[in-house]
């Protein structure tokens, strides 16, 4: 935090490092709620966002142009996203041991094609846009924060309710998650949607990893995501596979990450170590709440999430 | 005309552990193409990742060093992934396993008993077992997946670790570095081959395969676990609890992996530090279907892995390359063996795409 600010600007402050905070999650949670809608469970949300950040960064830094960053971010995080849908989709191997071996992949990935650029300084995507902002006042400043990114994360939640709630497309994506059998005897391609959804997914994750290196904080560094990944999966199934709910589980944990920067700048001596377990305690007790009642949790789950589609004619 | 996939009618014979094979020989290929696409002559890079790490006894000792952790943790992972119980938190399960120990070596190693060695085991398997329990209570009590709950615990057992040496337990008298002060040599696992790191611990690992494996095979436990595993309905009309599994594989993971992580410290690293592992808990993951979920098969999966490890870091002081490659390459490895895996069940064929007919009844 900056010098002490007007108590309303504090305020919009913390607001606006909440929302920021939730982007990533939100936009990486809404490609996997949709794939996961149309049954693929991928667990390699971690490595795609990995690679996007590191394949972002660095079109970002050499182009010195932010929009070819984001643009070749969902690129790469499509292109690990097409790898898990052949693997899975077309060799119909476990999802599960493939995800994990995606997150494994594109740690490494992303660790070495960004070795020449750690500690580069690049502008945040705020700074890009609005060159002005190191001079304008405290209120601007935190309003202007609010980048591209952070409002296409606003606006997500209800696209995605619409279009997998109210158009003809979704409700086949829903279909195929529910039942892939009756989709294929419907005369629906459950690999073709399944592929899409996978590849929708794998861009979002590929923007979500671009945005923390271009927006939140504008540098590559290894294994910069830091879980973020695995808790965006985590908000997927607390959200019952509701986009609305993912949205505030993702505040939630926005904010918590916030609170754990707060109370360091307030001067409450807690090891900044401990206060870094937050939001991984956080996600463990919000699956506890949301996955004790099995029952539930079996009605709004994907039937068919995570199972291989092996059609038999 | 488009291709499809086929399903054979019985799977390629030797398959399971032609694949295996099959994606060591890919991997090394694609090893190849990396090395080639940066800047490197490929076959000195790959005579430095594959070769020179083991041209010495000294190599030797370190392959079965890197190899021990891998071995520990994959056998847990396995035993587990054989029940439908999937850990893989075992990098946290390590970190607390090396925590546990270390709070006993800092208490009482400097009275030089004899059981202090012993009791730092104890205490680090016991450690990592508790850990573990966690996911399962959370799995049996509140049905919380465990892959989601086992990962998030490594984060938190890595900043606990965190918090340890830069706050309560760092050395005073260490120049401010965080970490604790060196066990005393009581503390510290004997070495197995003199002039080398390599200790006790491979012992442990060397034991945990047959043992693994009678349990597996050899044993009515072993037996459930697997019906539970491969035939959830049967199990349960058997009366095999499903709960039951998760409490008894979890914890045995995590006390395997706790036992390699305080190994670790007490062991090549001495000390603890804020980093004890390159990733030995998810490489395990790999090992663990590397090796075909069979423990014989995990000790030579660990084997490679570990060979990948140390070719890692001699690429890095002779070719320059950064360490990073290490984690590509496994990633390669694990995706040949799948889509390997696939092809033993379906075949490829070229199919004529057919005109839909309507036909009268």
């Amino acid at each position: 935090m900056p010098e002490r600010l007007p108590d309303a600007v504090a305020v919009l402050a913390v607001l606006v490092a909440t929302l920021r905070a939730a982007t990533p999650l939100i936009i990486a949670g809404m490609g996997e709620l949709v794939a996961e809608k149309s049954g693929v469970l991928n667990l390699g949300q971690e490595g795609m966002m990995l690679v996007g950040a590191a394949v972002g960064f660095i079109a970002a830094a050499t182009t010195g142009n932010a929009a070819a960053g984001l643009l070749a971010a969902m690129a790469a995080g499509a292109a690990m996203a097409l790898l898990f849908g052949v693997l899975t989709l077309t060799l119909t191997a476990n999802q599960v041991a493939t995800g994990l071996a995606l997150t494994i992949f594109g740690t490494g990935l992303s660790a070495l094609i960004g070795v020449n650029f750690v500690g580069t300084p690049i502008p945040g995507l705020a700074t890009v846009l609005w060159p002005g902002l190191a001079h304008a006042s405290p209120l601007w400043q935190q309003l202007l924060l609010l980048d591209p990114l952070v409002w296409l994360s606003l606006l997500l939640p209800p696209a995605v309710q619409w279009f997998l709630y109210r158009t003809r497309a979704g409700l086949i994506v829903r279909a195929v998650g529910e039942s892939h059998d009756v989709a294929h005897a419907l005369g629906y391609s459950v690999p073709r949607i399944r592929y899409l959804t996978t590849v929708f997914g794998g861009a979002m994750s590929g923007l979500a990893g671009a945005y923390l290196s271009l927006a939140y904080t504008p540098m590559w560094v290894e294994n910069m995501v830091a879980g973020r990944g695995w808790i965006a999966l985590a908000l997927v199934v607390f959200s019952t596979w509701k986009p609305g709910w993912l949205a505030l589980g993702a505040w939630l944990f926005g904010f918590i990450t916030i609170a754990q920067f707060e109370a360091e700048a307030a001067g409450i001596s807690v090891s900044p170590n401990l206060l870094a377990t937050l939001p991984y305690l956080a996600t463990i007790v919000v699956l506890v709440l949301i996955s004790h009642d099995a029952v539930a949790l079996r009605l709004n789950a994907p039937a068919a999430l995570g199972k291989p589609f092996r059609p038999t004619v | 005309m488009r291709l499809s996939l086929v399903p054979r009618d019985a799977p390629l014979p030797g398959m399971a552990w032609l694949s295996p094979l099959l994606a060591v020989a890919l991997s090394a290929v694609g090893a190849a193409a990396l090395f080639a696409a940066m800047g490197r002559n490929p076959l000195v890079a790959l005579d430095a990742l594959f070769v020179e790490p083991i041209a010495s006894l000294n190599g030797l000792a370190e392959l079965g060093l890197k190899a021990t952790p891998l071995v520990l943790c994959a056998v847990g992972i396995a035993i587990g992934v054989r029940a439908n119980v999937w850990n893989i938190g075992a990098e946290g399960q390590f970190t607390v396993g090396a925590i546990c120990g270390t709070a006993v070596a800092l208490g009482f190693d400097a009275t030089g008993a004899w059981w202090v060695l012993p009791a730092m085991l104890a205490a680090g398997a016991a450690g990592g077992a508790a850990w573990a329990a966690i996911p399962a209570f959370l799995r049996t009590r509140f049905n919380a997946h465990e892959i989601l709950t086992t990962l998030m615990l490594s984060y938190v057992a890595i900043h606990l670790l965190g918090w340890l040496v830069h706050g309560p337990w760092q050395d005073p008298e260490g120049f401010n570095f965080p970490q604790t002060r060196q066990f005393r040599d009581d503390a510290l696992l004997p070495v197995l081959v003199p002039g080398t790191r390599l200790t006790m611990s491979a012992v442990f690992a060397l034991l945990s395969v047959p043992l693994g494996a009678l349990l597996l095979r050899g044993t009515l436990a072993g037996y459930r676990l697997r019906v539970v595993g491969l035939a959830p309905g049967a199990a349960r009309y058997a009366g095999f609890s499903e709960a039951g599994a998760v409490w008894f594989t979890l914890p045995l993971a995590g006390g395997l992996a706790g036992l390699a992580g305080i190994s670790e410290v007490a062991g090549p690293i001495g000390q603890l530090q804020p980093v004890i592992s390159p990733g030995y808990g998810y490489a395990a993951i790999i090992v663990a279907f590397l090796g075909r979920l069979d423990p014989l098969g995990i000790l030579l999966a660990a084997l490679l892995m570990a060979l990948l490890y140390l070719g890692g870091e001699g690429l890095q002081m002779s070719q320059q390359l950064p360490l990073a490659v290490t984690g590509v390459i496994q990633g390669m490895l694990l995706f040949f063996l799948l889509a390997g895996d696939a092809f033993a069940g379906y075949r490829l064929r070229l199919v004529r795409t057919p005109r839909h007919v309507v036909r009268d009844a």
